[in-house]
């Protein structure tokens, strides 16, 4: 079973995130769960959302604990939460930044990626100049870094849980995909 | 078909498979997805069912009640204060012996002021008379709702679904959805044989002495225990349908272990897994989950516990000033038949996570104790 969380701000769409995430997979055969932290949410303030994939029926009904990855969809949020908590050791962090993966030291083993997803939402018209949504940017990126999912089912996985703007979110993944180096 | 859905949308649409005709409903967080995607599909034609805007789950119940004393198949859906409000419509729906299907996403009831996971608020209605089954999946969540009204019409009780907030409601996984008309076949029209009818005018619910009052009582009790062999009849033909069996209680791994742990809604999933890691460690642990708590399966469990050692009661609700609830229960089932020692655990409260360290660690507690315990308040921050 592979656990991913997921960090972001009230209003990027990480909640959605972990769902087109967990839809994609699904889409690939998959069994799935996707749910968020189980809280108030308020725009801006930080957020939580999990991914669980596996090949069989999921039971386990808690919250994700010891992450096999995390995505954050927001940098600065580096600063005000502990992102890698609990993360696996060798476990991947990818990054919603336009820095570097070497310009990020978690000090300790970690896989990072980083993928300039505000960008790529931005050139696509997702959300606003001010408040961009990410989170189909950052799923293309996760199907490459990961190869759990094929990028046609990240595809399906936005058909089926993004009412709004298909072609845009479909493409803003693509461009992830395609720029994000394994 | 498979399809990925959250728990509170697999309840809508095992409405809409049942072919409800009445929903009076009032919304409420965590429930309120449900009531919405209700109207949608009623406002989208797909269901073809009178949809009742109330003012509150005390009208959301009378409505119901009404439509299935006219002979509709009627739907509701609440929450917390929300079933606390229907209370006293819970007993009239019991006693007029009326099929509704009542979902109630288990919340913990305030202040202080909550929405997350708690049984409290369902098992407050313990004694209204409804069934009342408590599910652990997105699945069971669906095809519990077919179920009920195909075993509720039969002996004419309601029924209540209980899902835990959030660990179920906002959860999305995958459920496979029956084709509409496989469901058709299970579930025929309600057509129940007394109904308000103006062509032949009849009276419900009228003054009752003394002189009947018991009877109806008795009549009650003796649908409930029909209701047991009706719940495993139909949970076979609905296997055939569907390949998926659901039954009052589901033992995982119980027939050799030394240790069972009792438990229900989410927590028992978990629990399963918990048990899996438990055995690799070579202890002999079991699950039973309890998936309907009235009737109560009495006979059921004594059949499954017979032969553990020790029998250890995982509650997410508490009656304050005795302990939980299912403790309660399961103890006095075990009175007079058996002397397996008993422990009483609290965890999950207030929506509270109950992790598999949690459970294997209330395992190893239990198996190193010989002392029962009514109640141990698991992680509990004084």
């Amino acid at each position: 079973m592979i656990e991913i969380r997921m960090h972001g701000r009230g209003g990027q769409g990480a909640v959605k995130a972990s769902m087109v995430l967990a839809e994609a997979a699904f889409q690939g055969g998959k069994y799935v769960q996707a749910f968020p932290r189980f809280g108030v949410e308020r725009r801006g303030a930080p957020v939580e959302a999990f991914t669980r994939i596996d090949d069989k029926p999921v039971q386990i009904r808690s919250q994700i604990y010891y992450p096999d990855g995390v995505i954050v969809l927001d940098p600065t949020l580096i600063e005000v939460v502990d992102v890698t908590k609990g993360l696996k050791k060798g476990g991947w962090i990818l990054i919603n930044s336009d820095k570097k993966p070497e310009d990020y030291d978690f000090g300790a083993d970690y896989e990072i990626h980083t993928i300039d997803a505000t960008k790529i939402a931005i050139e696509n018209n997702l959300g606003s100049r001010a408040a961009p949504i990410v989170n189909t940017a950052i799923v293309g990126a996760f199907a490459k870094i990961t190869g759990l999912v094929e990028m046609d089912a990240v595809e399906k996985g936005i058909d089926s849980a993004i009412p709004r703007m298909k072609e845009e979110n479909k493409k803003a993944a693509r461009q992830a995909y395609n720029y994000i180096h394994k | 078909m498979k399809m990925t859905m959250m728990g509170n949308y697999a309840a809508s649409w095992g409405a809409q498979l049942s072919r409800v005709q009445v929903i009076a409903a009032y919304p409420i967080t965590p429930q309120t997805l449900i009531v919405e995607k209700l109207s949608e599909i009623v406002a989208d034609g797909e269901l073809d069912a009178e949809f009742i805007k109330v003012e509150s789950e005390h009208s959301a119940m009378s409505g119901c009640i009404g439509a299935s004393a006219a002979g509709a198949r009627a739907y509701t859906a609440t929450s917390a204060q929300g079933l606390a409000l229907m209370h006293e419509m819970l007993h009239w729906a019991a006693l007029a012996r009326l099929p509704i299907v009542l979902t109630n996403v288990n919340r913990a009831m305030a202040p202080g002021w909550s929405i997350w996971a708690d049984q409290n608020d369902s098992l407050s209605q313990r004694d209204t008379g409804l069934m009342h089954i408590f599910a652990s999946s997105s699945q069971d969540i669906l095809d519990s709702t077919v179920l009920a009204y195909k075993i509720g019409e039969q002996v004419l009780l309601p029924t209540l679904i209980s899902f835990d907030a959030f660990f179920l409601s906002h959860t999305m996984e995958v459920v496979d959805m029956p084709p509409i008309e496989d469901v058709d076949k299970f579930l025929p029209p309600y057509n129940p044989e007394y109904k308000l009818d103006v062509n032949d005018p009849r009276s419900f619910g009228a003054l009752t002495s003394e002189e009947h009052y018991y009877e109806f009582r008795y009549k009650m009790q003796e649908a409930m225990d029909q209701a047991i062999n009706i719940i495993k009849k139909e949970g076979k033909e609905f296997e055939k349908l569907t390949g998926r069996y659901y039954d009052l209680i589901h033992p995982y791994r119980c027939e050799d272990a030394d240790l069972i742990l009792v438990t229900s809604g989410t927590i028992a999933e978990t629990t399963n897994v918990a048990v899996d890691e438990l055995r690799e460690e070579g202890k002999k642990v079991g699950n039973l989950k309890i998936r309907i708590i009235r009737p109560y399966p009495k006979q059921d469990i004594l059949n499954v516990i017979k032969n553990c050692k020790k029998i250890a009661v995982i509650d997410r609700n508490i009656s304050c000033g005795y302990h939980g609830i299912f403790a309660q229960e399961l103890k006095s089932a075990l009175y007079n038949e058996t002397n397996i020692p008993v422990w009483g655990y609290l965890a999950g409260i207030g929506g509270r996570d109950v992790k598999i360290e949690n459970i294997k660690e209330i395992a190893d507690d239990t198996l190193k104790s010989d002392k029962p315990e009514d109640l141990i308040w698991k992680g509990v921050k004084l």
